[in-house]
């Protein structure tokens, strides 16, 4: 089928730019603690937490053989695309990177996020469309095989699904960063249904109609595959709503949304 | 309905019940899913025979069982934690959200929509007539435990 590479140097790039990344997080906390300010270990946790699902996804061996197995892919996917991101941003890193910057820097930071294009990304609709909807538009046509051959698009298709994952987790939760928008946690709460439902559809349609198409795997792996996608997804995003209503109760019961009628609160 | 939601009684009757239906909604298809797709594997992943608006259909059914579950729970732990759990309450909305569940998959599901038989290769009719029956069986332990919640209130 696909021969087995040999890594090259320029694939150890995405798992260098995560060490990078990670080790930054870990001398800004560092620098929080020693200045007194204090930063929360839990968040360094999780955000390591999520470093290491991406470092083991980035490992360039491991990349090589999900490059030519769909199910390798699919795990892969799973690890980078929603895992991860919800590590990261249980890591709070943009609330970090704020109150390390000096005041230009963190003035320039906020005046981006208040910006138009990260509100508008950050809306869990439209994160809903980047997450999902490119996962329609990556197995449903020929974008997927396209990448199999280009490695810049094989890349180009694992920073999407690390960004679009990092977005719908952001946009869902609202924190511990603070989101652009307030929306009620029902509304989040229906976007997360929408995600699951979609996604979902999604599978049985990868496995009945044998997407993606032109990779030259059998029809069964497909299916394995499909199959893989709608289980570890349905674990991906039940995590989530977990996450989601954790942090709903570990507020004072007198500030707690309510979830079936607010009115009657 | 609503002379129980009063906000002077200790319990919120209302609330328990159906945090316990969305959990028992919940639970009842989780073991529809490891029973009888995953250990036994009668029910079929895909049936070609579904039409497509049944695949749609199961999309938004299964997202709403993954919820369900989920957020039944932490309801039921919100009241908890508020001291307005009826316990009896929510016994009797869990059996019969999983009866409810129960027969809704066995009626619209298999035979509507045609998702998926519960098993292939043989007579279904047995297996539907059983079904349904364990539906009915869990509805009337949620009925009697309604009862029992009234009374004892």
């Amino acid at each position: 089928m696909h021969a087995s590479h040999h890594a090259a140097p320029l694939d150890w790039l995405p798992f260098l730019l995560v060490v990078l990344v990670t080790s930054q997080y870990l001398a800004a906390a560092w620098l929080q603690r020693a200045s007194g300010s204090g930063w929360s270990l839990w968040r360094c946790g999780f955000f390591l937490l999520g470093s290491a699902l991406l470092a083991i996804a980035f490992w360039p061996s491991l990349m090589a053989w999900a490059h030519g197995d769909l199910v390798g892919h699919m795990t892969l996917h799973l690890l980078i695309g929603m895992f991860a991101p919800l590590g990261w941003v249980l890591g709070a890193p943009v609330t970090l990177l704020l109150r390390t910057l000096p005041q230009a820097g963190g003035r320039w930071v906020v005046a981006r996020l208040h910006g138009r294009f990260v509100r508008t990304v950050a809306h869990p609709v439209a994160a809903l469309l980047l997450n999902v909807g490119g996962m329609y538009v990556l197995y449903l046509t020929p974008l997927y095989a396209a990448s199999l051959e280009s490695p810049a698009l094989h890349y180009a298709v694992h920073l999407h699904f690390l960004l679009a994952g990092y977005l719908f987790c952001w946009a869902i939760l609202a924190e511990p960063d603070a989101s652009p928008h307030r929306l009620t946690l029902r509304f989040r709460l229906g976007v997360l249904f929408a995600a699951i439902a979609t996604h979902g559809l999604l599978g049985k349609l990868m496995y009945g109609w044998g997407f993606p198409r032109g990779t030259g795997h059998a029809l069964e792996h497909v299916q394995i595959a499909a199959q893989w996608m709608y289980y570890g997804g349905d674990l991906a995003e039940g995590l989530l709503a977990v996450v989601l209503l954790t942090l709903w109760l570990r507020r004072p019961a007198a500030r707690r949304e309510g979830l079936l009628s607010p009115a009657a609160r | 309905m609503t002379h129980e939601a009063n906000s002077n009684t200790p319990f919120d009757a209302r609330r328990s019940r159906w945090a316990a239906v969305l959990v028992g909604i919940g639970v009842m298809a989780a073991l529809d899913e490891i029973v009888f797709h995953q250990l036994l594997q009668w029910h079929h992943f895909f049936d070609f025979s579904t039409p497509a608006f049944g695949i749609l259909s199961d999309g938004l059914l299964h997202a709403f069982e993954l919820l369900a579950v989920v957020v039944g729970v932490f309801l039921l732990l919100d009241l908890s934690q508020r001291k307005r759990l009826s316990v009896a309450w929510a016994k009797a909305g869990f059996f019969l959200g999983m009866g409810g569940f129960q027969l809704f998959d066995g009626v619209i599901n298999h035979k509507l929509l045609r998702l998926h038989q519960i098993r292939y290769g043989v007579d279904p009719l047995m297996y539907d007539l059983v079904w349904n029956a364990f539906a009915l069986l869990f509805l009337l332990i949620g009925a009697w435990l309604w009862r029992r919640a009234r009374i004892a209130r």
